[in-house]
């Protein structure tokens, strides 16, 4: 998974049949301290996040698959699954 | 998946014939602000987008599943023709 903020909402009409009904946001990665990274990734939300919500991004078509609820693949790879409330870390020294 | 932009057609008469009906488009990645990154892509599209369109596509082994039971041999195709994208005011 990677981290990212959500930075808007998608409005699409005509779209792929596995995304019709579905809340698409688009997220920028982020590091651990909440910096943001280059890029943009698309991601189906399944955990209501919103936006400058940081959140966790998996990206990876199976798992898409079986949180979507679907029997067959599907062209959806990237998907919010949690919505981070707090990150705490071993202190710098560790890797100075 | 990504956001990208469509930057123009590409017409191949030759092609795998599981690609016959299948629009290919040339996509350029970008950030929600609209700015390129990194180098433009080919993709199949089967939306039917024009140039100048936003779009959301996926790579990989996504990109090859159209459907149940629809495979097709790509690595990036158009999934969502963006209307719009909603943000608050840019801080």
């Amino acid at each position: 998974m990677i981290l990212g903020k959500v930075v808007a909402q998608v409005v699409s009409t005509v779209k792929h049949e596995a995304y019709q009904k579905r809340t698409v946001l688009v997220v920028r990665p982020v590091s651990p301290d909440g910096v943001t990274r280059k890029g943009a990734i698309v991601a189906v939300d399944t955990v209501g996040a919103r936006e400058n919500d940081m959140v966790l991004v998996a990206s990876e078509g199976r798992a898409a698959m079986e949180i979507l609820g679907y029997s067959h693949r599907i062209p959806i790879r990237s998907v919010i699954i949690g919505i981070v409330d707090r990150i705490t870390r071993s202190n710098e020294e560790q890797t100075t | 998946m990504r956001l990208g932009t469509v930057a123009g057609k590409v017409w191949a008469s030759a092609k795998d014939p599981q690609l016959n009906g299948l629009r290919l488009a040339v996509l350029q990645p970008v950030d929600e602000q609209g700015a390129s990154l990194g180098s433009p892509l080919v993709a199949v599209d089967p939306l039917g987008t024009r140039e100048g369109d936003l779009v959301a596509w996926v790579t990989g082994a996504e990109a090859t599943f159209l459907g149940p039971g629809k495979q097709i041999p790509s690595d990036v195709t158009i999934v969502s023709l963006i209307d719009r994208l909603d943000q608050r005011a840019s801080p």
